[in-house]
């Protein structure tokens, strides 16, 4: 009954969507996609602020750890970024938070952070990423993090201590300096508890291996979570590499790192314009530069808004380097490098 | 009449330039003010539909019947060209938004989005007025220059004229394929013919079932109300776009050209080309946003991908530059306008007086 209804219905809202008239009245309506309002946005250093979102019914939770892609209008253009959630594991109900660190010259995180949003309404993708926790937890876990890298290992922190998991936890946070840290109010609360297998130590300065041994010296023995900018993971997963540890040790980065043998100049035909294009990169910044404008969102390979139809030929995935000769199959143009006779329709 | 000639290749080039120009100003400012207007204008268009529809489920009362009528016949023209013609132009693809985006909007008419896009978009605006390329010249129905070879069939073309615009939807509709060939010539049928057919079918079957049966048997006992406002909602909406669209390109003044114009046409050739086979009529807001800015038919055949709403004050700039180059500028009230038209699809009814048909009005 409902799907006759239903089907009824799209037959006389057609060509539009039963969504398209209902969204006139309820803006955070849509039976496909996640939608959240800003509730506030709270300040938390001198470049960081904490959005609070609560999602419509779309939204079906998430594990401590993963993100979410994040679409807001940006001066009348759509624009997509990548957050880890840093609030505590959340089921479909209830609001979320992310903790957004403004880059400079950046066009989308100066706009969250500077509060401007407040009251409005955003788009999310559902909750992604296996950087996420075990269902049985190791014995000893290290979670570590430098700079705005703290967001998902505090959604892991918050989570297993509402839980009251947090026995053989360690937890080290590196900021730049002592004004830099982020939810510093609360890590010290963690940090003075009175129950105390959870330690928390905050850092000031580079990671250095040499004072990170002083601070845990069997480090090695711990199951790690790692997440901060590139330098900082590749000095901790060096560290951990040096005393044969280096298995242990699960990152998440917050910018794509391209596999090594990314390829040249490759040829690929853009079928449905009729175009031809040389170039190397990812398939998205080819178009792009031969004057197509397909949509495109995080162009990091999460979020699918660049979802296109290869015709032929051989891809490469940028993050993998994983080669695919299929035809007629979907890619994502963003994280897809062409290596030789692409064709795609676009 | 015959502007072309005038030019200096230097100046033609200089003009050419200044229209760039502001081409360029333009589309570096779009942003929130161009989507913010059309979403207004798509939140307007859709609560008219609403009202409309509700209103003609009252329909027993007369009035409502009226209000509900106007009320779709509005909410399908604005769809159609505010937010329709110009969201399928690309206009608003800057804004990177699915439901605004050039690729995915399906509009509500007969003609399948994406066949219009080649028909209009790529056919009818990069070859505007050239014979034989630009199918939209007469919609290979009607012969609107000398030029154009006179049949004893032309006698009638003006009965022709009132049926493309009862039934302009349709003509839009068959313009991809090219009906005429298709019927006339099954040999020449190609598997693409067939698969653009299919795509009508199905197309219009949805709009069809939508406004002649499920509509209508919604609203039970009134069923020949609604049926009835439906029809005549769509037939207004036929008769308003064939008179736009008639207007931007066939009164006095506008020009048609040979296809040899365009080998290695330049920017300024291109704008003098799209100036002279387009002409704007003039109104207050109201008659521009209920001709999706089409009244601006000069200013969208220079820049048709910007949004349609910015052609009223680029049009001040535009004139300005025609001025400045002595390069005619074709504007005039919307009934000057369409008694052009009228008066020459009447003429041009007529066989040519003897030695006319060989100096057609522009070469
Ligand atoms: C999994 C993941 C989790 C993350 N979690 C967090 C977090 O919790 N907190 C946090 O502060 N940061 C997080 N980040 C980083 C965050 O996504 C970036 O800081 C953010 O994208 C910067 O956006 P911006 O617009 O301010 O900067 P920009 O410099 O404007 O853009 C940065 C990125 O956008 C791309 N870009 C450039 N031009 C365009 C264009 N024209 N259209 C579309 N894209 C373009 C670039 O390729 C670049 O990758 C995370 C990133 C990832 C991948
Ligand atoms: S742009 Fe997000 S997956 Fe490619």
């Amino acid at each position: 009954m409902i799907a006759f209804a239903s089907r009824l219905l799209a037959a006389l809202t057609y060509p539009r969507a039963i969504d398209d008239f209902v969204e006139i009245a309820n803006p955070l309506h849509s039976s496909r996609e996640v939608r959240a309002r800003v509730v506030a946005v709270r300040p938390e250093t001198h470049d960081t602020a904490t959005l609070v979102l609560q999602p419509n019914g779309r939204w079906r939770g998430h594990r401590a750890g993963q993100h979410v892609a994040l679409t807001v209008e940006v001066a009348g253009v759509r624009r997509t970024r990548c957050f880890s959630v840093a609030s505590r594991e959340s089921s479909s109900d209830g609001a979320i938070e992310i903790t957004v660190k403004a880059r400079p010259g950046g066009a989308v995180t100066p706009l969250l952070v500077s509060g401007a949003l407040t009251g409005t309404i955003v788009t999310l993708s559902q909750a992604a990423g296996d950087f996420v926790l075990p269902e049985l937890m190791p014995e000893r876990t290290l979670l570590l993090s430098g700079g705005s890298g703290i967001t998902p290992l505090m959604s892991m922190l918050r989570t297993l201590s509402a839980a009251g998991h947090d026995d053989a936890i360690t937890f080290v946070h590196y900021a730049r300096s002592s004004e830099d840290v982020i939810f510093r109010e609360e890590l010290s609360r963690f940090a003075g508890a009175a129950r105390n297998p959870l330690r928390v130590e905050v850092r000031t300065g580079d990671f250095v291996a040499e004072t990170f041994a002083e601070l845990v010296p069997d480090f090695e023995d711990h199951d790690a979570w790692v997440c901060g900018p590139p330098p900082f993971i590749a000095a901790v997963t060096a560290a951990f590499a040096a005393r044969d540890a280096a298995a242990r040790v699960r990152v998440e980065r917050f910018s794509l790192e391209p596999a090594a043998d990314v390829p040249t100049d490759a040829e690929v035909r853009f079928a449905r314009s009729g175009r031809r294009a040389r170039g190397a990169g990812s398939l998205l910044a080819i178009a792009e530069a031969s004057g197509l404008n397909p949509p495109s969102g995080c162009r990091l390979g999460i979020c699918r808004t660049c979802t296109c139809r290869k015709l032929s030929g051989t891809t490469r995935d940028l993050r993998t380097g994983a080669l695919s000769s299929d035809a007629d199959v979907d890619i994502q143009l963003c994280v897809s490098a062409p290596v030789s006779g692409v064709a795609i329709d676009l | 009449m015959n502007t072309a000639r005038r030019l200096s290749a230097a100046d033609l080039e200089a003009f050419g330039a200044e229209l760039d120009a502001l081409l360029h100003r333009t589309r570096t400012d779009l942003g929130e003010r161009d989507v913010r207007y059309i979403r207004t204008a798509i939140r307007r268009q859709r609560s008219l539909e609403l009202a409309g529809r509700a209103l003609l489920f009252a329909s027993f009362f007369p009035p409502a019947w009226v209000l509900g009528t106007a009320a779709l016949a509005a909410s399908k023209i604005i769809e159609n060209m505010e937010v329709g013609h110009n969201v399928l132009h690309g206009q608003y693809d800057f804004a990177n938004d699915p439901k605004l985006s050039s690729t995915t909007y399906e509009w509500d008419s007969v003609c399948p989005a994406d066949q219009w896009r080649h028909s209009h978009n790529y056919l009818h605006h990069t070859f505007t007025n050239v014979r034989g390329v630009d199918a939209d010249l007469g919609y290979r129905l009607l012969r609107v220059e000398d030029a154009q070879p006179w049949t004893r069939w032309t006698f009638f073309q003006p009965l022709y004229a009132v049926a493309l615009a009862v039934l302009f939807q349709w003509g839009v509709a068959a313009h991809d394929v090219d009906l005429r060939r298709y019927i006339a010539q099954p040999r020449e049928r190609t598997d693409e013919d067939r698969e653009k057919i299919g795509g009508v079918v199905r197309k219009a079957s949805r709009q069809l079932l939508k406004d002649y049966v499920l509509f209508p048997l919604l609203a039970g006992p009134f069923a020949l109300h609604v049926l009835a406002g439906n029809l005549v909602a769509n037939l207004v909406r036929n008769v308003w776009a064939f008179a736009v669209i008639f207007c931007g390109h066939f009164p006095d003044g506008t020009e048609t050209f040979e296809p040899q114009v365009l080998d290695g046409e330049t920017r300024g050739a291109f704008y003098q080309r799209q100036l002279a086979g387009s002409a704007n009529f003039e109104g207050g807001r109201l008659l521009h946003f209920m001709s999706g800015h089409l009244s601006h038919q000069i200013e969208h055949h220079l820049f048709p991908d910007v949004p349609a709403h910015r052609y009223p004050e680029m049009g001040r700039e535009v004139r300005a530059i025609c001025e400045k180059y002595g390069v005619a500028y074709n504007t005039g009230s919307l009934g000057g306008q369409l008694w052009s038209v009228a008066k020459k699809i009447a003429r041009l009814a007529l066989p040519p007086l003897t030695g006319r048909s060989s100096t057609p009005a522009s070469t």
